[in-house]
């Protein structure tokens, strides 16, 4: 049955290179739907005119997971597309795949390309970089976390809307303002374990994981149950308590609230700029994280969310030549600096953001810059590079029951990081058997 | 004499059943086959390697505190759904079943949710619980009620065994009333000239005649507590609050689809082979025995 499909395929595909001119085609299968999957067909077609070689044809396969899970089939089916989408909690897996996928640095060398991996900016490539610093995949969509500001609910509060909210400490003393002022959502927050475990230890520069968060290979363990760590979750946890950080749920409920005009603060991807520019009905401040002054005097930079473009192993050289052809027309710095500035993404050059700031973007637009400053105001440390877990998609589903104990005050902050690096760990140790 | 039917030869008797055999062995022995393959391996997602660990993802499996916690979340969330979703087609059927006028409308009415598949059914009554812009949570925060089934175990397991029963209730309703038109008028005319009311009617002769209907409706909605309401969960709770709607199934699918650990939901989804086939054993040996044809 497979060898009449591959027939029939091959037909197709001998009929359709004939009446477009022998092109070759380049499969890519993205999670975008919506605005940003407009976006990508745009940027897809402005390649296909671009030049005559090549055709990228760009398909939808579901949300990130179901991304992943249907490029996993593929290439058990020996049918895996030349570039797959892939968010960054599945570079772990990816990278393991040994003979499933073809490194991005060997597929532009391969392809004799053009590549100069200085030219993209360090803490967003670091977190898809081999040991050596050999970029794996070529990030795509990177956000990192911010902090959303109603000035209006301020207002309405009485405080100052340009109060200082740098720190936690400070926006404790104003969520207890907000709170006093009858305010029913003082903060809320989306994606709790990448903002508020995994952040927050790069941004106070503490493990999350052992072995360097994992870089330094598959034997590493869990370590977000330390004491920085603890002491914001039970901040967090007593905020709950009182009503001054409300819980909407795993992923991005939160941000309805937010866009509502129902929540003062709010803690979400700097990419959540499209949505909350379209829908709110307020002033709005983009602000950077808040640290703990009590445990940092500065904090290090954020990690990045999101996701990279992995290329899949057997393919003809023909087409990793388009590849490579496409991978460069993706990071040149028209098609980044329009990306960066439609969706609210991270630019992935250096380049790009340059070209935006003289565009007279972040003049227009105030506050659009503070992620690429988090990211980049300082070297990105071991704690802070990003992180490599295997099965990190279900350690975060741990991480969210653990921390729903919390907010619910079934578990002090405590039991629940130790809890959750425990059932964690049997994932790693799972995944480093796996991998073997 | 006896009469049979019978064949000469086997060549035909095999050729009329060989469609059947065919569908059985593609559908069901070959990947149940496959299932059990794979639970005695450790394998990579991508199948570039496979260890062998004999029972060591059964072991894995059981040693797991939450694992065996998913089994009573899974008996509670059975038992819930079939119970709601028997109880309410029962009393609806017997309700339609007295109708006289526009008995038709209100059939038709209630048999419509059965069409809703159970993830757009999800999307629905998640759209009126949400917690903050829900029309039911809404009013109940009116009533001085605080709804959040975001945190709150026991209202995220409500909410799902609601959303799970209520397009199960029109497919009930619907055998129900079939049953309950097929118990013959003249019994239960004879029953009331003897002086029996509604209810003792009801306990003594509609009740046991319409058992093998609600026999067989017990099977299927237990069937379909376990199997079909996948959707439902993914859509409203993804298992949580804590692990408080994770069923047996949806930890199949978290761990196979969202952990790619393919070893381990493989061996899950045999246990749930050896689980339901118990079930039926159990349904048909024991209960079965005290069905009224």
């Amino acid at each position: 049955m497979k060898h009449s499909t591959s027939v029939i395929a091959t037909a197709a595909v001998l009929c359709s290179t004939q009446a477009a001119f022998a092109q070759t085609e380049i499969e890519f299968w993205h999670a975008f739907t919506g605005r940003l999957g407009d976006l990508v067909a745009e940027q897809v077609e402005t390649f296909n005119a671009s030049q005559g070689d090549y055709t990228v044809v760009a398909s939808h396969k579901g949300n990130y997971s179901e991304t992943l899970n249907a490029g996993i089939a593929a290439f058990r089916a020996g049918e895996q597309p030349d570039i797959l989408m892939v968010f960054e909690v599945g570079t772990a897996t990816m990278m393991s795949a040994k003979g499933a996928v073809k490194p991005v640095f060997e597929v532009m060398a391969d392809a004799g390309a053009e590549f100069d991996q200085s030219k993209y900016i360090g803490s967003v490539k670091g977190y898809y970089t081999s040991p050596d610093g050999n970029m794996l995949s070529l990030p795509f969509n990177s956000s990192t976390p911010v902090l959303w500001v109603n000035r209006n609910k301020l207002e309405e509060a009485g405080i100052d809307p340009d109060t200082d909210l740098s720190t936690w400490e400070n926006v404790g003393a104003t969520l207890d303002q907000l709170k006093d002022a009858g305010i029913s959502c003082p903060m809320t927050t989306a994606w709790q374990s990448w903002i508020h475990l995994e952040n927050f230890s790069a941004y106070h520069d503490v493990p999350f994981a052992t072995k360097d968060n994992g870089f330094g290979g598959t034997d590493t363990e869990l370590a977000f149950n330390g004491e920085a760590q603890v002491a914001h979750i039970s901040a967090m946890g007593e905020w709950a308590q009182d009503g001054k950080f409300i819980y909407a749920g795993r992923r991005n409920e939160g941000g309805a609230n937010f866009r509502g005009g129902e929540c003062a603060l709010f803690t979400e991807s700097s990419a959540g700029y499209a949505g909350i520019k379209a829908e709110a009905e307020f002033d709005f401040d983009v602000r950077p994280l808040p640290y703990w002054s009590a445990l940092v005097d500065e904090p290090q930079n954020t990690i990045i969310g999101g996701a990279s473009l992995w290329v899949m192993e057997g393919q003809s050289d023909e087409e990793y030549k388009g590849v490579a052809a496409f991978l460069n027309f993706l990071s040149s710095p028209e098609i980044q600096a329009k990306w960066h500035q439609d969706t609210g993404y991270l630019p992935i050059t250096t380049e790009a953001g340059e070209k935006t700031r003289e565009m007279g973007f972040y003049d227009e637009n105030p506050g659009t810059d503070i992620a690429v400053i988090q990211m980049t105001a300082k070297e990105p440390t071991n704690n802070s590079k990003g992180l490599r877990l295997g099965s990190f998609d279900q350690i975060r589903g741990i991480i969210d029951e653990e921390l729903e104990a919390v907010w619910a005050g079934d578990k002090d902050a405590q039991a629940a990081l130790d809890s959750a690096v425990d059932r964690g760990n049997t994932l790693l140790r799972r995944f480093e058997q796996a991998s073997q | 004499m006896e009469k049979r039917v019978t064949f000469k030869g086997i060549w035909l008797p095999i050729l009329l059943v060989l469609p059947q055999l065919v569908i059985t062995v593609v559908f069901f022995f070959y990947p149940a086959g496959q299932a059990i393959w794979q639970s005695l391996f450790i394998p990579d997602p991508f199948g570039l390697s496979m260890q062998w660990v004999g029972l060591g993802n059964f072991e894995y499996l059981f040693s797991d505190p939450y694992y065996r916690a998913s089994f009573v979340t899974t008996a509670v969330f059975s038992i819930l759904v079939t119970v709601v979703s028997m109880g309410v087609a029962l009393y609806l059927a017997v309700l339609a079943d007295r109708l006289i006028k526009g008995s038709g409308v209100y059939r038709t009415l209630l048999i419509w949710p059965y069409a809703v598949a159970p993830a757009v059914a999800g999307v629905l009554w998640l759209f009126m619980f949400n917690t903050r812009v829900g029309v039911v949570a809404w009013y109940l925060g009116l009533l001085g009620y605080d709804w959040n089934h975001v945190l709150n175990e026991g209202e995220a397991m409500g909410l799902v065994v609601v959303a799970s029963a209520w397009g199960r209730i029109s497919y009930n309703f619907l055998f129900f009333l079939a049953g309950l038109q097929a118990i013959p008028k003249s019994v239960i005319e004879a029953a009331a000239i003897d002086g029996a009311h509604f209810w003792t009617r009801f306990r003594t002769i509609v009740f046991p005649l319409l058992s093998p209907t609600t026999f067989f409706l017990l099977v299927v909605n237990i069937i379909y507590a376990f199997f079909e309401t996948f959707g439902v969960i993914h859509t409203i709770t993804s298992g949580g609050p804590q692990q408080a709607t994770t069923i047996l199934v949806y930890k199949v699918f978290s761990d196979g689809f969202v952990g790619q650990d393919l070893g381990s939901s493989a061996a899950q989804s045999v246990v749930l082979l050896f689980l339901v086939s118990i079930l039926t054993v159990v349904q048909f040996k024991f209960i079965e025995r005290r069905v009224h044809y």
